[in-house]
């Protein structure tokens, strides 16, 4: 199956983007006739991205369904997490960096000029590789980007569906109050996940959310993502193959590409395709070669 | 490639001696380093020594003179009399620090900020070079500064000797101090913090002042009040701003105000028994101010959670 093509990506957004490309593409595919999952909810295009002189990652282009949970591995170094932070323009952030190409959501360019990163983030949602809760209460964190909106009333129903969203509610209903950072460490991201969905996004990007975890901690975690994956669009990046294989729909495989040359190591995209496919029948031998474990 | 005598193999592995027996050169190592320690401890207690000095001679001096009285009164006409305080000087020390500190610590902060969120603007080399100097810059210098710009009539605005010239010139010694130690404490916020504010959409302001400004609170506050304290003792740029008075001043401008420190000055500079256990009980005091101060100070960075 070929996930590249734009076939559906206006199925639930109405809105035709410009070009006619697209519009053609849109008219082939009657609304309805795809699964939900396969309606193409983010498209990535030839995106690299260059901190200073050094390319981190080069020319990746794939799509990204819509309520379905995306994986992308690959060994150290090899940009799966650069990527992951131009999906919500987090790479704005940090000096020197540029993102070229366009990531498409919801049919709109997110790098397109006029584009707001911070209006570009309320929708994207982060879930970041250290539990990072501020140190506030519970329910301030959780109360946090919605009070960063302008909304000041009526966060008590917020906070609690957005907690127990997370599956976190009933071990922290009484002690709202306490501070984030008295939770355990799986409790900590659960809490990271909850402040993310308060401000109510439809795609949020974990970057290795279980690498600090306890396996116990990380099997609610990944319980958790395939629970959200039927209202959320998630990207999850992991180093780890087995959660991959656990609970991702769709694997994307990145490698360092060596330029022995110019001594540069860049990342590219091997190939993505159904989890399934990736982990018994994968394409391109660097990907099977990864898989079972013969390097990174 | 040089092979040497203890090359690791699994006979020498095997014949180890006990734990018991010193490696060849440990017995000497050992003494170096008991040597070096006893050094070290040796500094430290000459560093001491100063300190400890000038505490008991203050504290043994001004606790006598030092009364109810010395804290509520002001001084009796004559320095032959005994008795009367320094309740003009605390009440100028006081407000003069309290007027200093409204002025640089928005504007120390402020600095602050915009070094720690923009580390490579355009003006902040320039912004930390000036800190750099101002915290050089002899004290005294501050006072005929303010003295040229603010209270002279010739080329300054003409204000006059007053709490609001004594205020400027501790602000300006203030200033460098609160830029410096909250650049510190802004740079100690994780990065994580900030990328997490980041990520649920705040923007740039959002995240400085709902996130980094709070979580350095603590630390913040430590170094505002180490700087608070730092002026509260300085007594040089004041005698050409403040000028100095004997009765309690509550004017901003207008009339010369009283301070601590110049109240000691004139105490010791007169051969009269009477000024000189007040000017005593007035360094008692001083340094009951700013030890409180520090003391408060080291409490709240103790409760600091980054």
């Amino acid at each position: 199956m070929d996930h590249r093509t734009a076939m559906a990506r206006d199925l639930d957004h109405g809105q035709p983007p410009d070009g006619a490309p697209d519009e053609q593409a849109a008219q082939q595919h009657a609304p309805g006739t795809e699964p939900a999952h396969h309606a193409v909810h983010i498209s990535i295009d030839q995106v690299s991205v260059r901190y200073g002189a050094f390319t981190a990652v080069r020319d990746v282009c794939f799509d990204v369904p819509r309520n379905a949970i995306t994986a992308l591995i690959g060994p150290s170094g090899c940009g799966k997490s650069t990527l992951l932070r131009t999906i919500n323009r987090m790479n704005d952030l940090v000096p020197g960096a540029t993102t070229t190409g366009a990531v498409t959501y919801n049919g709109e360019d997110i790098y397109a000029e006029g584009v707001d990163p911070v209006e570009v983030r309320r929708r994207i949602g982060m879930v970041f590789q250290k539990p990072n809760p501020f140190p506030k209460s519970i329910y301030d964190n959780v109360a946090f980007g919605p009070r960063l909106n302008g909304r000041k009333r009526d966060l008590d129903d917020l906070v609690e569906h957005s907690l127990r969203r997370a599956a976190l509610w009933d071990e922290v209903k009484d002690k709202l109050a306490q501070s984030g950072l008295s939770l355990s460490g799986g409790q900590q991201q659960r809490l990271c996940i909850a402040r993310a969905i308060a401000v109510d996004p439809d795609v949020i990007l974990m970057d290795e959310p279980c690498s600090a975890l306890d396996p116990i901690a990380t099997l609610r975690i990944e319980e958790l993502m395939k629970d959200m994956a039927s209202e959320y669009t998630i990207v999850i990046v992991t180093h780890n193959m087995q959660q991959a294989a656990r609970v991702s729909d769709l694997t994307a495989f990145f490698t360092v590409d060596m330029d022995n040359e110019r001594q540069e190591r860049t990342g590219v995209l091997v190939e993505i395709d159904d989890t399934d496919t990736i982990f018994t029948n994968a394409s391109d031998p660097r990907t099977e070669a990864y898989i079972t474990g013969r390097f990174g | 490639m040089s092979t040497p005598t203890s090359t690791p193999t699994a006979a020498t592995h095997e014949n180890r001696p006990s734990l018991l027996v010193t490696s060849p050169n440990g017995r000497r190592r050992a003494r170096i380093s008991q040597l070096m320690t006893g050094v070290l401890l040796l500094t430290v207690l000459a560093a001491l020594v100063p300190l400890a000095i000038l505490l008991w001679q203050v504290i043994s001096n001004g606790w006598g003179p030092f009364s109810w009285e010395f804290l509520t009164t002001v001084e009796p006409l004559s320095y032959r009399d005994t008795g009367g305080g320094y309740l003009a000087g605390i009440v100028g020390t006081l407000y003069m620090t309290g007027v200093a500190a409204l002025i640089s610590v928005p504007l120390g902060l402020a600095a602050a900020v915009y070094l720690n969120e923009r580390p490579k603007g355009r003006y902040a080399s320039v912004v930390r070079f000036f800190t750099d100097v101002m915290t050089g810059v002899p004290s005294v210098f501050v006072g005929l500064a303010v003295y040229a710009l603010l209270v002279s009539g010739s080329g300054g605005l003409g204000l006059g000797f007053g709490t609001l010239a004594g205020a400027a010139s501790l602000a300006i010694i203030m200033l460098p101090i609160v830029v410096r130690s909250s650049e510190e404490m802004l740079r100690l916020v994780p990065a994580d913090l900030k990328q997490a504010a980041f990520g649920l959409g705040a923007r740039q302001w959002q995240t400085t002042l709902k996130v980094t400004l709070p979580a350095a609170a603590p630390g913040l506050t430590t170094g505002v009040i180490l700087a608070v304290a730092r002026g509260a003792g300085e007594t040089a740029p004041l005698i050409l701003t403040a000028l100095g008075a004997r009765e309690v001043v509550l004017r901003l401008t207008g009339a010369p105000q009283a301070d601590i420190g110049l109240l000691m000055l004139d105490g010791f500079r007169q051969p009269f028994e009477g000024g000189i256990q007040r000017a005593w009980a007035g360094g008692f005091t001083l340094i009951l101010i700013t030890l409180g101060l520090s003391i408060i100070a080291r409490a709240l960075a103790r409760r600091s959670q980054i």
